[in-house]
This record gives C-alpha cells, sequence and structure tokens, in this order.
C-alpha cells in the first residue's frame, strides 16, 4: 500500500510544481535575480508549502505510526558540518546555472524538453558521485 | 530592483499543494518528501526502491494530467550542454553531500524547524542568488 501513497504523493506533488510555475526554470531564476528584475513566486510557493506541511505534520506526528508504513522515518542528524555547507554551496551554484532542482528536473521530463534529460542524468550521475564520495570519508 | 512576472496566486496554491503531498507521504509513508533523497535512493539504495520510483513517476505525470486543464505550461531552460552538464553534476552531488534540496531542506525541514535545514536552505540561496549575480540568467 505504501506504493500506492507514494505514486498519489508525487502526483500531487508535480501538480503543485506546475501550477506554481516552478517547472519552469526562467522563472526560478527570476526569483533569484534578486538585484535586477525580481519575481517573488518562489518565496510563495515555499510559504504555502510551509504552511500546509507544518502544522499537518506536527499534530500527525504525535500518533505512534503512519497509516500504512509501520514507523516514522525522520532525519536525525542535528550536526552543522562541512557536508551540510558545502553540499548546499553546490546545490546553490547548479541551481542557479540552470534555474532547475531535483523536483522542477524530473517533472520536466514529461514536458519532452530534451535539454532537461542531459541534467537529469548528470544529476544521477551526481549522486552516485556524492555517495562515493561520503563513503570514502 | 523593480518586481517582474509575480504571480501570487498560482505560487500559493501550487506551493500549497506541495505542502499537502509531502504531508500525505509523511502520514502514510512516515517519511519526508524530500525529492533529492528520494531521487538519489532510488538508484543507491535497495529499501523502499519500488516506493521512491513511483513517487519519480508521480512527479513527471503531475504536468501531464495538469495539461488536461488545456492550459499550457511553459519551461524555458538553458541549452548550453556544457551547463546542463556541470549544473547537473553539481546538483547532484551537493544535494547528496548536504543531504537535501529545495523540497527536503527548504519545506520539510524548515516545517520541522531543523536548524540543519534553515542553514543549508539560507546557504543555497544565497549561493544561487550570487551564481546568477555573476552569471546572469
Amino acid at each position: 500500500m505504501t506504493k500506492l501513497s507514494s505514486l498519489i504523493s508525487g502526483i500531487i506533488f508535480g501538480l503543485g510544481l506546475t501550477i506554481s510555475g516552478m517547472v519552469n526554470p526562467q522563472k526560478v531564476l527570476g526569483f533569484l535575480n534578486i538585484f535586477d528584475a525580481w519575481d517573488p513566486s518562489l518565496m510563495f510557493v515555499m510559504i504555502g508549502a510551509i504552511l500546509i506541511f507544518s502544522p499537518l505534520h506536527f499534530i500527525f506526528k504525535r500518533k505512534s505510526r503512519p497509516i500504512f508504513a509501520e514507523n516514522f522515518i525522520v532525519p536525525a542528524n542535528k550536526n552543522i558540518n562541512k557536508n551540510l555547507i558545502i553540499g548546499a554551496i553546490m546545490f546553490g551554484a547548479g541551481w542557479g546555472l540552470t534555474g532547475l532542482c531535483p523536483g522542477p528536473a524530473i517533472s520536466a521530463i514529461s514536458l519532452l524538453n530534451t535539454d532537461v534529460y542531459l541534467f537529469v542524468l548528470f544529476m544521477f550521475i551526481g549522486f552516485y558521485l556524492g555517495n562515493f564520495i561520503q563513503s570514502r570519508k | 530592483m523593480n518586481i517582474i512576472n509575480f504571480t501570487p496566486i498560482s505560487a500559493f496554491v501550487g506551493g500549497s499543494l506541495i505542502g499537502f503531498a509531502a504531508f500525505l507521504f509523511f502520514a502514510f509513508n512516515g517519511r519526508m518528501a524530500g525529492v533529492s533523497s528520494i531521487a538519489s535512493r532510488s538508484i543507491i539504495n535497495n529499501k523502499n526502491r519500488f516506493d521512491n520510483i513511483l513517487f519519480l513517476f508521480g512527479l513527471i505525470i503531475g504536468p501531464i494530467i495538469y495539461s488536461f486543464s488545456g492550459k499550457e505550461i511553459v519551461s524555458v531552460l538553458t541549452n548550453s550542454i556544457p551547463l546542463l552538464i556541470i549544473g547537473g553534476l553539481l546538483v547532484g552531488v551537493g544535494t547528496k553531500i548536504g543531504s537535501g534540496c529545495t523540497s527536503g531542506h527548504g519545506v520539510c525541514g524548515i516545517s520541522r524547524f531543523s536548524l540543519r535545514s534553515i542553514i543549508a536552505t539560507i546557504t543555497f540561496i544565497i549561493t544561487a542568488v550570487i551564481t546568477v549575480l555573476i552569471f546572469g540568467m
């Protein structure tokens, strides 16, 4: 049953990315272009998502377990370490160069823009490389 | 600075859907809807692999369902091959090492009041703004 809820969550997430315009890298770059002609939309996307997810998740978390899965899996790491900062800087640079982050890049696969396939391919190669770098430490 | 192309309502509605999708994934699967983690685990980790792949598949069909409304989906992306390759690698490696992206840190992490995610989000947004400032849109 977790497969069904995964699929439905993904579809609604993809719809949200589409309605909000976040599948358009130009719109994301418009948000990052603060010092010139600024499009604050992305900030409203994040505020909308947080306003819904935050309270609902705090209320639901009091239950003993999720509906389909056996237990809640919440990130336990609380360390502000070098990896967190270096990773965020690398991600920010790639995001700023293209206007693409993982969610919209994967959703945009269905828009049949072949340029995005190349980005997604190298993003997955990047996951492997990142995993390799982490496992060596 | 002047404000252009600002679409607060669609951004807020789309963002709320993203937050709701994240809540469903948490309530049913007990997990955080961080797309970079879901995507990287789908190739690196056997655990919940099919759940992860189905979530990504949902992301891809979200825009297809939206297109049934008859509305056009705008998505403008660079066609520079070096930029797509370097951008994809940076996003892949960066989100893997930094344990999250716009959804994992920016939406879910901030919603949980995770200091790690708040610092990561500030770091990648500042880096992306500087990147756009240097390289342009």
